[in-house]
């Protein structure tokens, strides 16, 4: 359980980091937290040959608050500072509440988010909360930036994504939700703090006792993580009632289409789709 | 200070970072091995081609299987038999491949990444043959010749025959648990050194057995054992699996006297959970005859015992011993067990805390709650009416287990039964989990008693001696692999000696310091080694006084030893210390008298093993939903006839339940239909982390001490782990009001959901 020989780079800048990556395209991988990437190395499952780390390039661990209607998370933000973020609002607590669920206390103090929507986990948190919020994702190269939508940034296999070898993924921009927004997360995994078998994140708009919108992602359905499509359709215009988000359960249920592993069947994970969507709407519709 | 809850003198070195595990100790110019292993369940080896790990800069030898042809494969070291030689483990595979993880080559190079780069770079082919996977199912061949069954034996006692013909409730039931081990935080590891000016091999990372493997080792290298040295440094978590002979450390031997350098080989976790020995892995049936009231008259089982792909060290000692303790507290007059050891394409088994206890506990406490639903009768009641009585003791049970007889020694049963009853109020706890039930809840309560073994001889030797400064220093043949062996030999020592523990050494594992020991296996340390080392301080007490008597002119029945003197009572003032009494015995002096040096060695000797027993009691609650499980509560009783140390005691029960509820409801080696491992890193072999454990309810008692050695004392490793997948399953189906709904661990979620899906209790 040694890696394979590579080359290291640590850069001091986020030109010179883009420059690295421009130079050495597939041969690079860029190292965050570690907390996938190191071990995947360690097992000889990816074998860099030129590591770029990023621990040294400047604001990519802030979160910026500025503009009053989105809140934009640098990648190397940590899953621990998002555990404990201070952002208002409804947006702020479904962060805090998904960031708990995210890996172990260690791995949340090295891991980033910046780190996890690149590794495109199926199972990961975050990726399933930027598929529910149409996060926007900042794709930086040597020729720009470009923005990409969460629908459009994960591919449908596990672990891809739509970013070029020579771009580096620099931010995240979510929308800040309004008080009108309810917001529920719930996952299931055999113990804590490993991968979910099956999660799922919600955010809710309220129009009075009905609901404008709802969003719906699930992550261990699929090779990326979904919308539950129906079920949000099925939710526009109706009761914010429990018996809703059961419909809107049983629809997510039948809509995903999930493949078994040994920690659970696709039938048994059919219908945790369905406990974690009932689970998540009831926080959001509290 | 016995029974002191004293902190571990172990503790400072290893919170402080000063700890010496095998890893942390490398030498001058050695190399690193690394293993090629069989990615083949089963097949016969076409080729293995090094030509490219030697072209690798650094690697500096490659060996497959003809180069250590004329090594024998690893022999038993208990229970083995003539018909199980043949399904022994090469140190690298011949002609064929049986496993997934099996050696077939091993890489020698500068550094541990250029070994590993060698062996990505040496290329193995395999002719694929069918793997066995199911060892119910038909038998496969082995070599061509023989089949896959390695052993088979029948145990009886009284007329079991007689006792189903005439009883009046026969159940029938057939009842499984899954493939999982002991997980050592430390990987397994080696160093060893061929030291040629004195012609001794030096093995350094010992554990568990270290003068066993010595002589081992000795044997399959051609060495005398007087010039091969085992050495045990700091061991993280034995379990049974650690410290056992591997094809591993055989390896590492060979090279280091073939190579002229030091080798040293620290395993990874992938390959942990692959190569070193899996367990339990049992299938049992059985029959059970009772009379109206539920009185077991009758008890015939038959279980295969999934062996993996080698018999290994322990031979068939898992099967003899499940076999021969299912019976538990429980009378059972009539008793006949066949256990068949079978052989299938997976990883190699052996034993694994409670090895045989687990598995024949789960079977034995299913067994029961089927007798308690069939007859109506209360599942407390059921076993009261079974519990053997304090004045049938000692007990024999008439059969055998590792070479002796099963005869417990002590044990009041009823009194444990009726202490734990009122621990947890047992009238109430059941009526408020039925009131809970009945509002929906899935909840429900499980019980399982079972009796342990531990203390198994023939032998433990242990040397105390004063040097002339005061210190003492107590050597023994036998092992730690964590438990705290070190605290409670010194505990012992200062009890008889009256001397502080900041005073006392204690040095296992190391077979230059010792002629002979067995090693920390069976929950035997305690019991033997501390019986031997309280027989040496004992006699060394009264070679102290001795000399006193004579260096203070007095008469020995008027001295006493007090705070590490021996003065003259009454007199405090006219008093030497151990340390002048040992300065005094220089090999010249004329108090030696042909003694030199303040220092007696003893030896126990005993043939039976002592019984231990315990009484687990769970709640769980289900999530219908999810299919998860929480454990609301659990509790431990367990007697330990005199515990040294009450607060190792309880470690030993705690960390032990941690294993027990893992084997419970979440470690599984799991194979798919080709025979690839699908468990092979932490992300699958799902041990319980502290977030998953209750808080435990520990009732340690000393009522039953043993009358086999002079402290009473019985072993504490294996109580924790024995009935927890016993009692989880019992509280399962309590939840679910559905009697004998679990018949396997362990109890998934996917498992459990399925079984909520199906049951009257959440339809």
């Amino acid at each position: 359980m040694k890696p394979a020989a590579f080359e290291y780079h640590a850069p001091r800048t986020l030109e010179e980091a883009l420059g690295l990556l421009e130079e050495h395209q597939d041969e690079a991988k860029v190292l965050a937290g570690g907390q996938s990437l190191v071990p995947a190395m360690n097992f000889r499952l990816a074998r860099p040959a030129v590591l770029v780390d990023i621990a040294h390039v400047p604001d990519l661990d802030r979160i910026d608050e500025a503009d009053p209607a989105s809140v934009t998370i640098g990648a190397r933000v940590r899953h621990l500072d998002l555990e404990h973020n201070t952002i208002a609002g409804p947006l702020g607590s479904l962060i805090a509440s998904t960031g708990r669920w995210v890996g172990h206390y260690p791995i949340r103090i090295r891991g980033t988010f910046g780190g996890s929507l690149a590794h495109a986990d199926p199972a990961a948190e975050w990726c399933a909360l930027a598929r529910a919020l149409d996060a926007e994702i900042h794709c930086r190269s040597t020729t720009g930036e470009r923005t990409v939508g969460a629908g459009d940034f994960f591919e449908q296999m596990a672990f891809t994504t739509c970013l070029e070898p020579d771009e580096l993924l620099v931010g995240v921009r979510l929308p800040r939700l309004g008080d009108s927004w309810g917001v529920g997360m719930a996952e299931f995994a055999r113990r804590w703090g490993d991968f979910a078998i099956v999660l799922a994140v919600a955010a809710v708009e309220r129009d009075g006792d009905s609901i404008a919108g709802a969003r719906i992602a699930l992550g261990g359905v699929a090779g990326g993580p979904v919308r539950a499509a129906n079920a949000e359709a099925l939710m526009a215009g109706r009761p914010a009632t429990a018996e809703t988000a059961a419909a809107a359960a049983a629809a997510a249920a039948e809509e995903v289409d999930p493949t078994g592993d040994i920690h659970g069947s696709a039938d048994y994970r059919r219908d945790l789709v369905r406990a974690m969507v009932t689970r998540a709407l009831d926080q959001a519709l509290a | 200070m016995i029974g002191e809850s004293v902190p571990r003198l172990e503790d400072r070195p290893l919170l402080r970072g000063e700890g010496r595990f095998v890893a942390d100790i490398s030498l001058p110019h050695q190399l690193h091995m690394r293993v090629v292993r069989s990615h083949a369940a089963h097949g016969t080896i076409e080729s293995i081609d090094a030509t490219g790990a030697l072209a690798v800069p650094g690697v500096a030898a490659v060996w497959t299987g003809v180069d250590v042809s004329d090594i024998a494969p690893i022999d038993f070291r208990q229970v083995g038999a003539d018909q199980m030689v043949p399904y022994r483990q090469p140190i690298l595979a011949q002609e064929r491949v049986r496993y997934v993880g099996e050696p077939v080559a091993v890489v020698f190079a500068t550094d541990p990444y250029t070994a590993e780069d060698g062996a990505e770079a040496v290329i193995l082919e395999v002719s694929e043959l069918a793997p066995v996977l199911d060892t119910t199912g038909p038998l496969g061949d082995f070599d061509g010749r023989l089949d896959t069954e390695a052993y088979v034996f029948t145990e009886q006692t009284g007329d079991v025959d007689a006792a189903f013909a005439r009883a009046e409730h026969v159940i029938e039931a057939e009842f499984g648990v899954g493939r999982h081990t002991g997980v050592p935080l430390e990987c397994r590891g080696a160093l060893a050194v061929h030291h040629r000016t004195t012609q001794t091999l030096e093995f350094l990372g010992a554990a568990k057995v270290p003068f066993q493997n010595r002589d081992a080792l000795a044997a399959m290298l051609g060495l005398p054992p007087s010039r091969v040295v085992l050495r045990e440094a700091h061991v993280g978590g034995g379990f049974g699996v650690r410290g056992e002979l591997y094809p591993e450390d055989v390896l590492v031997a060979l090279a280091a006297l073939r190579l002229g350098r030091p080798v040293k080989w620290i395993e990874d976790r992938h390959e942990h959970l692959v190569a070193a020995n899996h367990s339990r892995d049992q299938r049992h049936r059985l029959r059970v005859a009772t009379d109206d009231s539920g009185v077991i008259e009758g008890l015939e089982v038959e279980f295969v015992s999934d062996q993996g792909a080698y018999v290994r060290t322990h031979g068939a000692t898992v099967a003899t011993l499940a076999a021969a303790m299912l019976p538990g507290p429980y009378r059972i007059p009539n008793y006949r067990v066949t256990g068949r050891v079978r052989l299938s394409n997976k990883t190699p088994a052996g034993t694994y805390r409670a090895p045989g206890r687990y598995e024949s506990t789960f079977v034995r406490e299913r067994a029961l709650d089927a007798v308690a639903a069939e007859l109506g009768v209360d599942r407390a009641e059921i076993r009261r009416r079974n519990l053997i009585a304090p004045t049938e003791m000692p007990f024999e049970r008439g059969i055998d287990a590792l070479g002796t007889a099963v005869v417990y020694d002590s044990g009041k049963y009823e009194m444990m039964l009726d202490r734990v009853l009122g621990h947890i109020d047992y009238p109430a706890l059941t009526w408020s989990l039925a009131e809970r039930r009945a509002a929906g809840e899935l909840v429900g309560l499980g019980i399982g008693f079972f009796v342990e073994k531990s203390g198994l001889g023939p032998f433990a030797g242990s040397r105390v001696e004063v040097d002339p400064s005061g210190c003492v220093t107590v050597t023994t043949g036998e092992a730690s692999v964590g438990q705290g062996f070190e605290t409670v030999m010194a505990q012992i020592c200062a009890e008889t000696l009256d001397v502080g523990l900041d005073r006392i050494s204690v040095v296992h594992g190391q077979t230059d310091q010792m002629s002979y020991g067995m090693g920390a296996f069976a929950s035997r340390a305690t019991v033997m080694a501390g019986t031997a080392t309280h027989d040496a301080s004992l006699a060394l007490r009264q070679r102290a006084i001795e000399v006193a008597a004579e260096m203070l002119e007095a008469n020995p029945a008027d001295l006493e030893l007090v705070d590490g003197a021996v003065r003259v009572a009454g007199s405090p003032t006219r008093a030497v210390s151990l340390g002048e009494v040992a300065s005094a015995l220089g090999p010249a002096s004329p108090y030696a008298d042909g003694r030199p040096g303040l220092v007696t060695e003893e030896w126990y000797l005993t043939s039976h093993m002592n019984y231990p027993y315990g009484l687990h009691a769970g709640v769980v609650a289900l999530d219908a939903d999810t299919g998860s499980l929480s454990i609301e509560r659990y509790v431990i009783a367990y007697d330990i006839g005199r515990a040294i140390n009450p607060m190792l005691v309880e470690g030993q029960i705690v960390g032990g339940a941690a294993q027990g509820f893992g084997g419970a409801l979440f470690e599984d080696f799991s194979y798919d239909e080709i025979g690839q491992p699908q468990v092979t890193t932490f992300m699958d072999y799902l041990m319980p982390t502290a977030a998953e454990m209750p808080e435990l309810e520990i009732l340690l008692s000393e009522d039953a001490p043993s009358p086999l050695n002079p402290l009473g004392v019985k072993g504490a490793g294996e109580g924790g782990t024995n009935a927890c997948g016993a009692v989880i399953a019992a509280a399962v189906d309590d939840a679910l009001d559905r009697p004998g709904a679990v018949t396997s661990l362990p109890i998934t979620p996917e498992r459990l959901h399925a079984l909520c899906r199906s049951s009257p209790a959440t339809a």
